[in-house]
């Protein structure tokens, strides 16, 4: 086995994002995701590659937007109120197809809110943050390792299909500290990134845009950018289950309310609750089938939440038409993340 | 086994420190670990806190509530955190600088430690976070000294390993305030 | 037979989509003429804004990226890190510039960014329909100031060229324009040293171009083209405000 590293979650996205042949960053500081641009600005010049820190984060996503219109890998990290900020740039880099890696180490909001573990983007990063009708993908890591593993996987994907992948965390996976294995860069069979601008040279015109004026021309952009999300649904939603075989309750939760419930869950099978745990690995696309599955069998669901509950709403709409959903959730700020004891209570409320 | 610890004082202490070095040795002996320091506002504060969460099989919850054990540097801690313990638990506590007045539960177990004045007799107050770590890993045999030991070799920088013995000898005195044998 | 006067390759064949009068085409030509002089077409990486300039994709023979409103600096910025030997430039309108992009146009300018800026400044949203804009004259109408710019409400128009030469990282800054033969021989020169700055590798370089806008203005072609002369010189003069290398 590699030699296991004990590292913070942020350092770890940071690594692996290099592993992955990220050499391009473009941040603006924010708490308390700082950890990642201090590393890429440590460590990217020595790799020959660049590090800006930009004047605003509509800038710093602008920059990922030209950096990858000429087919490098890039990326950019922020917090709740600066994703806000980029919003404008996803929106364009979706309707252009550009890949991209879009870091949230969410906090608490709304507004300048506080820096406190918080899962209330959720809305904002599965529905499409921006204007005009969109999907990126979201991977939420639950782990230091996890945040190693995805970050890699997040730039395949987005590569694979040609749009902005976001790693969804919050303080909690960001900065707390596990061992972690190092792994290398999945060897992957990627298509070949023949729409990239470089210099016409002797090759025809390239152009990299999301305006679309021509009739007829927008309407038939759009049902292909549906199609595609339709594909990545079909082929790459993941998601973890744990004890779901004989459960009569099933947990879900994604990220870090996912790790606080599964020591509840474990506590529950301890008292001889036949408890499960349905983890979202994939935000979107959402693990609709793993859901579906799940409650054909089961019948009660505890959705938890670091928010009033927004996860929920995809989970209703997933599972089969007889089962029930219960929610438990708390809005984020100092002193608000839930303890696996509490989490108890409320799987010990819900499963009788 | 499943081990959770709260380590708390104030900044300056070496609260992180210590939890990360229990960290590195908890990963050094193959097991699963999470260090999670208390973040913001008690920042600012001037305190620091952090959990780590040590178990063979899967850490879980990075959080905890109650822990089964506190290690308690100074007054603010002991105030907020003595309390948490959950029952059967362990409380270790820095009697240098706490005063535990009437606190009276007899369902935790309190092991009152003079830290500052042992740091101060192997010559550096700033070795109360190793007096701390030393006790918590005899009581607890969540990791072995020894284990400690390499540990600080990993977390030290090259030109701090001559402060490595000093640190040991730290680490064996808390262990010996224990009231439990060396889990060497 | 000999040929005396030609298209530039770096442009298409293709009819222009702008206003009678308009001096996009002019400009367009212009900077074709210096790609081609400079032999950078092949290499080139266009930045297109938001506004009458979005579609220099349908002009240049040359790869583009399309940015958002304001923010072709900060795309071309990336553009050029990740790919050093394109050769970039930005072409902007002064809504896109001047008011929502200030802050990428700015910083860009600022960290020496190796490309050059087109800026065409012609005191108005001219896509939009002719609303005020940063570069809007003092007293002139508009569709949003129908009673006229007013200073002390709107502010004064903001002279780019000369507030970017303030900035170290600005390695060149001039206005040009084209309302007379002159004047256009001028700014075919000034496009050229702008080129030249990055053809060179030798910082950022920035070019103000005012232009007419008949149609936004309410005036034909050939009293447009005296505004330019003459109200917009006397606020806006031409001139080279930095130029490091002296070229």
């Amino acid at each position: 086995m590699t030699k296991r590293l004990f590292m913070k979650g942020n350092e770890a996205l940071a690594m692996a994002a290099i592993e992955a042949g990220c050499r391009y960053y473009f941040g603006y500081p924010i708490t308390p995701q700082s950890d990642i641009p201090e590393y890429m600005s440590r460590e990217l010049p020595k790799l020959g590659g660049e590090f800006i820190q930009a004047e605003s984060e509509v800038a710093s996503i602008n920059m990922l937007l030209g950096a990858s219109a000429t087919g490098v890998r890039a990326m950019t990290s922020s917090s709740s109120p600066g994703i806000s900020l980029k919003q404008e740039g996803i929106s364009y880099m979706a309707g252009a197809e550009l890949p991209g890696v879009i870091v949230n180490i969410c906090r608490s909001g709304p507004g300048l809110g506080g820096i406190d573990a918080s899962q209330a983007d959720y809305f904002q990063a599965v529905k499409g943050g921006g204007h005009g009708g969109y999907h990126i993908i979201v991977l939420a890591p639950a782990s230091v390792q996890e945040m190693y593993d995805l970050t890699m996987l997040a730039f395949d994907l987005a590569d694979i299909y040609r749009m902005p992948a976001m790693i969804l965390g919050d303080s909690v996976v960001g900065q707390m500290k596990e061992p972690v294995v190092p792994n290398k860069r999945p060897e992957r069979n990627l298509p070949p990134k023949d729409w990239v601008v470089r210099g016409k040279g002797d090759g025809e015109q390239r152009v990299v845009k999301s305006l679309y004026l021509g009739d007829g021309e927008l309407e038939a952009h759009n049902w292909k950018l549906h199609a595609r999300y339709g594909e990545l649904k079909a082929k790459e939603a993941r998601w973890e289950e744990f004890m779901l075989d004989d459960a009569e309750l099933v947990v879900t939760a994604f990220g870090s309310a996912a790790r606080i419930a599964k020591s509840a869950v474990m506590a529950a099978r301890d008292k001889g609750l036949k408890v499960g745990l349905l983890r979202p690995i994939t935000l979107y696309p959402f693990p609709e089938k793993g859901f579906r599955a799940a409650t054909d069998r089961c019948k009660k669901v505890l959705d938890i939440e670091l928010n009033t509950g927004q996860m929920v709403e995809d989970v209703r709409l997933s599972i089969a038409r007889d089962a029930e959903v219960f929610f438990y959730g708390r809005p984020p700020g100092a002193g608000s993340l839930p303890t696996p004891e509490e989490l108890l209570e409320q799987i010990t409320k819900h499963y009788v | 086994m499943r081990h959770d610890v709260f380590i708390s004082g104030f900044g300056g202490q070496g609260v992180l420190l210590a939890g990360n070095l229990l960290g590195y040795a908890a990963m050094e002996e193959g097991k699963n670990v999470s260090f999670f320091p208390s973040y913001g506002v008690e920042k600012r504060g001037g305190a620091a806190m952090c959990t780590v969460v040590i178990a063979d099989g899967e850490v879980g919850s990075p959080v905890v509530g109650n822990p089964s054990v506190s290690v308690i540097l100074n007054q603010t801690s002991f105030d907020k955190y003595a309390s948490r313990v959950k029952p059967g638990g362990v409380c270790i506590v820095n009697s240098s600088l706490v005063e535990m007045g009437d606190f009276s539960r007899s369902d935790i177990e309190l092991i009152p430690i003079p830290m500052n004045e042992i740091a101060m007799q192997l010559g550096d107050l700033r070795m109360v976070n190793m007096v701390a770590v030393g006790a918590y890993a005899a009581k607890t045999g969540a990791v072995s000294l020894q284990s400690l030991e390499e540990a600080l070799r990993e977390t030290l920088p090259e030109r701090n390993h001559r402060f490595i013995p000093a640190n040991v000898r730290a680490i064996e005195a808390g262990a010996q305030r224990s009231g439990s044998p060396l889990s060497k | 037979m000999q040929q005396v006067f030609k298209k530039p390759v770096s442009l298409k064949d293709v009819q222009t989509h702008f206003c009678p009068g308009c001096h996009h085409g002019t400009f367009h030509r212009l900077v074709a003429e210096a790609m081609d002089e400079f032999g950078v077409q092949k290499r080139t990486i266009g930045v297109a804004s938001v506004g009458c300039s979005v579609f220099l994709y349908g002009y240049f023979d040359i790869d583009v990226v399309e940015a958002p409103h304001g923010r072709a600096p900060a795309v071309a910025t990336g553009v050029k890190r990740a790919r050093p030997d394109a050769f970039v430039f930005t072409y902007q309108g002064d809504g896109d510039l001047a008011a929502i992009g200030t802050s990428e146009i700015i910083h860009a300018a600022n960290r020496g960014e190796d490309m050059t800026v087109i800026f065409v400044n012609n005191t108005t949203y001219g896509m939009t329909g002719g609303q005020m804009a940063p570069t809007t004259l003092v007293g002139q109408r508009t569709s949003t100031s129908p009673y006229g710019r007013n200073q002390g409400k709107d502010g004064a128009p903001i002279r780019m060229a000369e507030l970017l030469a303030q900035l170290e990282g600005v390695a060149f800054s001039a206005r040009v324009a084209v309302n007379n033969p002159k004047n256009l021989m001028d700014a075919k020169r000034q496009i050229k040293k702008a080129f030249r700055y990055q053809a060179e590798g030798k910082g950022f370089s920035f070019i103000e171009a005012l232009s007419s806008c008949p149609t936004n203005w309410g005036m034909d072609p050939i009293k447009a083209n005296e505004r330019v002369g003459t109200e917009m010189c006397a606020y806006f003069p031409l001139g080279v405000f930095k130029n490091a290398a002296e070229f």
